[in-house]
């Protein structure tokens, strides 16, 4: 069946059996291989993508259930030559060893500060009412779905704390 | 300079992007065929029939491949010819590929694959180390002994005793990205496979056995790796086999990428182990006499067990010199995943036994179990003889190897030199007057007074040790002993949350023990440009081995890192590579690229020298440019005038490294060129009622020599620490009674979050240049610093002791459930 998906910025159409994973249809259809496969279970977090702003597992949703939507993967948030804040803060940070989860992680990170900006609580927050500080533990707790196996965490921690403008450390 | 500083990784711009690409982002010719193995159902059993009617006949199936397809060898073993691609006859593991699929894409693959039937008549399976040594299922005719001294009288003799037995549980690598191999024909029956693999040599090896090729027919290459963990030592081999064999059978490139549960189910982890210890002591708690017993779960297969064994014996010292003390080793064979290479390869679990002891004499005694280990510490090496790091370590420095005393065994095209599960040729045994150059210690002899010559298990002097300085410093900047105190005071007034604390030691040898591994070969092409191209027998797997080595060939070359570009790892620019694992990879590879860069610029050197009538050592690299006498040439310039004079722009180089030699049945000999050693301070909470534990706050000091990359070196730090705590605390794997593996997803088998990592987390290099004429003077530091994570264990059994009068012998992995019942053995 034909998808149409709105992919950084730009219109593509899919054309793919509907059982095909969004994640699926990023690298094998579309061309799209900087979102990783750890796990196809959603439980890893190297496949995360944003969907209408929203990080997602794109292992565990289907493409054909985003007709319209609109799509970031790491490719969409900067290039070498033009890198996203985010994405400078990891390289800054070594925010990585092997690599393998870091676009999962960009992307996490990336949407997770719009989390944070909205007032989103997390376990971590002290005030369900929002106007939280991105601790820290705020960081951790929101980062949790993410494994890095190399466990680069303080770099990927500092990273992200830098890319939100906090960089005490 | 580019070394000795924090460079970035070389492809964080790509890595940060997504563009950089590991096996399954690699373009693929069109008519790919994709792979998935059928798999045993059963852990021990006969084969009788496979119904492969429905596997041939799904929707997308091209092809099934049985054992009796294969062209030539049905084996993926990296020791012992005992590890058939596909089972012929026997199955022996839940999991052992039956037959192969081959399909038009990965999901009709794996769809397929699940549709084959199997009947095997089961037998009697062998699943746990009890049922093994009930049997006395083992590898290796019997035990394996390592002695010094008189353990038995000094233990009779000893004024204290305990003993004791503790049960260390396995871990799974998860490198994040799972195995992976591209096979791609070429013509005259030749084959380019691209592999996910720590070992390209091997792959070449297994792949050519498979093709029955000699191994000039097959080309590997390894760009990078999302992680390896010494998990892609061996295990890749199936995978790169299958669609070698694959692409050969249907001439079409083949693809193979296990799912994550496939992967666990099919491969090897780190082996479990059951430690028993039987040790002497005196008042202070100094060892007078030790007994070690190892049991190790090998697995089905053999692999690379045996080296895996030997190291967990040569780390049952850790850091104390022992003057009396049996290890005894037991390489259990059970119907099970054959356990492999994972980071510590052995030393891990060898160095937890001891750890242990320490901590149970300490409780015996009611002594600081830190007292304890220092009353035990090898002496250190005196300071002041610690040279300088040397502007230019020669390179190739090696004498050349001793020949074996013994021609070869075996058929040349089945041995599996390159592998550390081969038998070494016999070893020639160091002498006293060995004349190596690169002896770590200086001929001053001193040492401090009373300390005698202090020498390992087995029968190695141990010549550089640091950890009396190097743990002394730590606990200051862990305020160590304050925080002890302030933790008493806390758990007396907390009856339901309990804090521990505790600092351990990393003592780790570094070289293969397999000595004729420790071998590497590097090739460097200057062009025209000015541009450096290099290629050395190492993979990147994130431990950071590409930035080092570009960073040494900057630094001799004298040019910007911008001018090097390090080219995927590639059997047909260095052959007859070794793993890049021991830690070895920079020590290895990083001397031989120097090498290669030493030739080249002394070939312009000379060619300048002569053009400018200054003598050739005057010739200097530095800064982009160049200098010979008064005249300055841009690198590029230079590098031009030499090709129009016809001089090669392209060298190799080789290291080996000096001064090693190993009797591993003898447990004699000199295994390490060096020790690397480290020490972590961790303090943790637990909740008596739950078990629910965490870590508070960490402090390192970790000796990485001189650093060659400050930054890596750290990551290669926080990241071991993390891992090694994983190991001991969430990461439990559970097989069930027929043999399953239950644990086969991030679902079910818990590695470290971010949130999991300590929240106060320091880590301070020592910056001291390393003894041993090592590149640059530093040291290896992709394994020591997972056994830091042993204070994470040691930590929480401090807190379980704390409820109660008797010693909690808390094992491993220390779960919550664990945790409860050590909390209870301590109470009593």
């Amino acid at each position: 069946m034909d998808t149409t998906l709105k992919i950084n910025g730009e219109e593509r159409v899919l054309q793919a059996d509907p059982r095909t994973s969004l994640l699926d249809a990023l690298r094998h259809h579309l061309g799209l291989t900087g979102s990783k496969k750890g796990c196809d279970h959603g439980q890893c977090g190297a496949c995360t993508v944003i969907v209408n702003g929203r990080r997602i597992n794109s292992c565990l949703t289907l493409a054909c259930m985003h007709d319209g939507d609109e799509i970031t993967t790491v490719e969409g948030l900067g290039t070498p030559e033009a890198l996203s804040p985010m994405q400078q803060a990891f390289v800054t940070h070594d925010g990585y060893q092997c690599g393998y989860c870091t676009p999962g992680q960009i992307c996490s990170a990336t949407a997770m500060l719009e989390e944070v900006a909205q007032g989103w609580p997390s376990h971590a927050s002290a005030d369900l009412s929002g106007g939280m500080e991105l601790t820290d533990a705020e960081i951790s707790e929101r980062m949790s779905g993410n494994l890095c196996r190399c466990a680069a965490y303080p770099n990927i921690v500092d990273a992200i704390r830098d890319a939100a403008g906090k960089g005490e450390r | 300079m580019s070394t000795a500083r924090a460079l970035p990784h070389e492809a964080a711009l790509l890595h940060v992007t997504g563009a950089a690409r590991y096996v399954d982002d690699i373009p693929v010719p069109a008519g790919c065929l994709h792979l998935a193995f059928g798999l045993s159902p059963v852990a021990h059993g006969t084969i009788e029939a496979l119904d492969l009617a429905a596997v041939r006949a799904a929707p997308g199936a091209v092809m099934v491949i049985t054992p009796e397809m294969l062209p030539h060898e049905n084996d993926v073993s990296p020791s012992a010819h005992d590890e058939p691609l596909l089972a012929e006859h026997m199955v022996h593991y839940v999991g052992q590929p039956l037959f192969a699929v081959l399909a038009e894409s990965h999901g009709a693959a794996r769809r397929a694959a699940r549709l084959g039937r199997s009947e095997i008549t089961e037998r009697p399976a062998l699943l746990d180390l009890d049922a093994a040594i009930a049997a006395d299922a083992r590898f290796e005719e019997g035990p394996r002994v390592y002695t010094k001294g008189d353990a038995a009288a000094a233990l009779a003799g000893a004024p204290h005793r305990v003993s004791g037995v503790m049960e260390i549980g396995g871990q799974e690598h998860f490198y994040l990205e799972g195995q992976a191999a591209l096979a791609l024909p070429l013509d005259n029956g030749d084959m380019l496979i691209h592999s996910s693999s720590q070992h390209p040599t091997e792959i070449q090896h297994k792949v050519a056995e498979a093709l029955g090729m000699p191994m000039h027919a097959v080309r590997v290459e390894v760009r990078r790796m999302g992680g390896g963990f010494g998990g892609k030592e061996s295990q890749g081999n199936a995978l790169a086999v299958a669609c070698a064999v694959a692409a050969r059978l249907s001439g079409r490139a083949c693809k193979m990428r296990y799912d994550r549960d496939d992967d666990m189910i099919i491969t090897g982890k780190r082996h479990d182990m059951r430690i028993g210890y039987d040790v002497g002591f005196d008042a202070l708690g100094r060892i007078e006499g030790l007994s070690f017993v190892h049991h190790l779960r090998c697995g089905w297969a053999q692999d690379l067990s045996l080296p895996v064994a030997d190291r967990a014996m040569l780390h049952a010292d850790n850091a104390y010199h022992l003057e009396h003390v049996r290890i005894e080793s037991h390489r259990m064979r059970t119907n099970t995943q054959s356990a492999t290479a994972f980071r510590g390869f052995g030393g891990p679990q060898g160095m937890l036994g001891i750890e242990r002891v320490m901590d149970e004499i300490a409780h015996a005694l009611g002594r600081d179990p830190l007292d304890v280990r220092r009353a035990n510490f090898y002496a250190d090496a005196p300071v002041n003889r610690m040279p300088a790091p040397q502007a230019e370590p020669e390179a190739s420095a090696a004498p050349p190897p001793p020949p074996p005393s013994s021609p070869p065994h075996g058929h040349a095209a089945e041995r599996d030199l390159a592998s550390r599960g081969a038998a070494g040729a016999p070893e020639v045994e160091p002498g006293d007057d060995r004349e190596d150059g690169g002896r770590p210690e200086d001929s001053d002899g001193a040492r401090r007074e009373g300390a005698g010559t202090q020498t390992t298990p087995y029968h190695m002097p141990v010549t550089d040790f640091m950890l009396n300085r190097l743990c002394a410093d730590l606990a200051e900047r862990a305020d160590y002993h304050g925080r002890r105190a302030r933790i008493a005071r806390w758990n007396a007034d907390n009856p339901l949350l309990r804090r521990g604390i505790a600092l351990t030691p990393v003592k780790f040898g570094i070289s293969f023990t397999l000595t004729h591994l420790n071998q590497a070969g590097a090739l460097v092409h200057v062009y025209q440009d000015g541009s450096v191209q290099l290629n050395h027998g190492g993979t990147e797997m994130g431990q950071g081995l590409f930035t080092k080595v570009a960073q040494i060939a900057a630094e001799r070359f004298g040019i910007g890192m911008e001018a090097i570009r390090v080219t995927a790892t590639d059997t047909a620019k260095v052959p007859n590579t070794s793993a890049t694992a021991a830690s070895s990879g920079t020590d290895l590879n990083g001397m031989a690229v120097l090498a290669a860069c030493e030739t080249l610029c002394g070939r312009i050197a000379a060619l300048l020298a002569q053009l400018h009538g200054c003598p050739a050592d005057d010739v200097r690299f530095a800064g982009g440019e160049v200098i010979a006498g008064n005249v300055r040439h841009s690198f590029a310039e230079a590098v031009q005038i030499a090709y129009q004079a016809r001089v090669s722009l392209s060298a190799t180089g080789f290291y080996s490294t000096p001064g090693i030699a190993w009797d591993r049945i003898a447990g004699k000999g000199r295994p390490f060129y060096y020790f690397a050693y480290g020490a972590a301070v961790s303090e943790v909470v637990i909740d008596t009622l739950t078990g629910e534990n965490r870590i508070l706050r960490c402090d390192i000091v970790h000796d990485a020599g001189a650093s060659l990359n400050p930054a890596l070196d750290i990551g290669q730090i926080e990241g071991g620490y993390v891992q090694g705590a994983g190991w001991l605390t969430t990461e439990e794997l559970v097989w069930d009674d027929k043999g399953r593996l239950t644990t086969h997803a991030p679902s079910t088998y818990k590695i470290p979050a971010c949130s999991d990592r300590p929240p106060i987390f320091n880590v301070t290099l020592w910056d001291e240049p390393n003894p041993a004429a090592t590149i640059r003077r530093s040291k290896a530091v992709g394994e020591p610093p997972l056994m830091l994570g042993i204070s994470v264990l040691m930590a929480l059994s401090d807190a379980a002791a704390s409820c109660g009068p008797h010693y909690p012998a808390l094992d491993a992995p220390a779960t919550p459930e664990r945790i409860r019942a050590a909390v209870m053995r301590a109470r009593g």
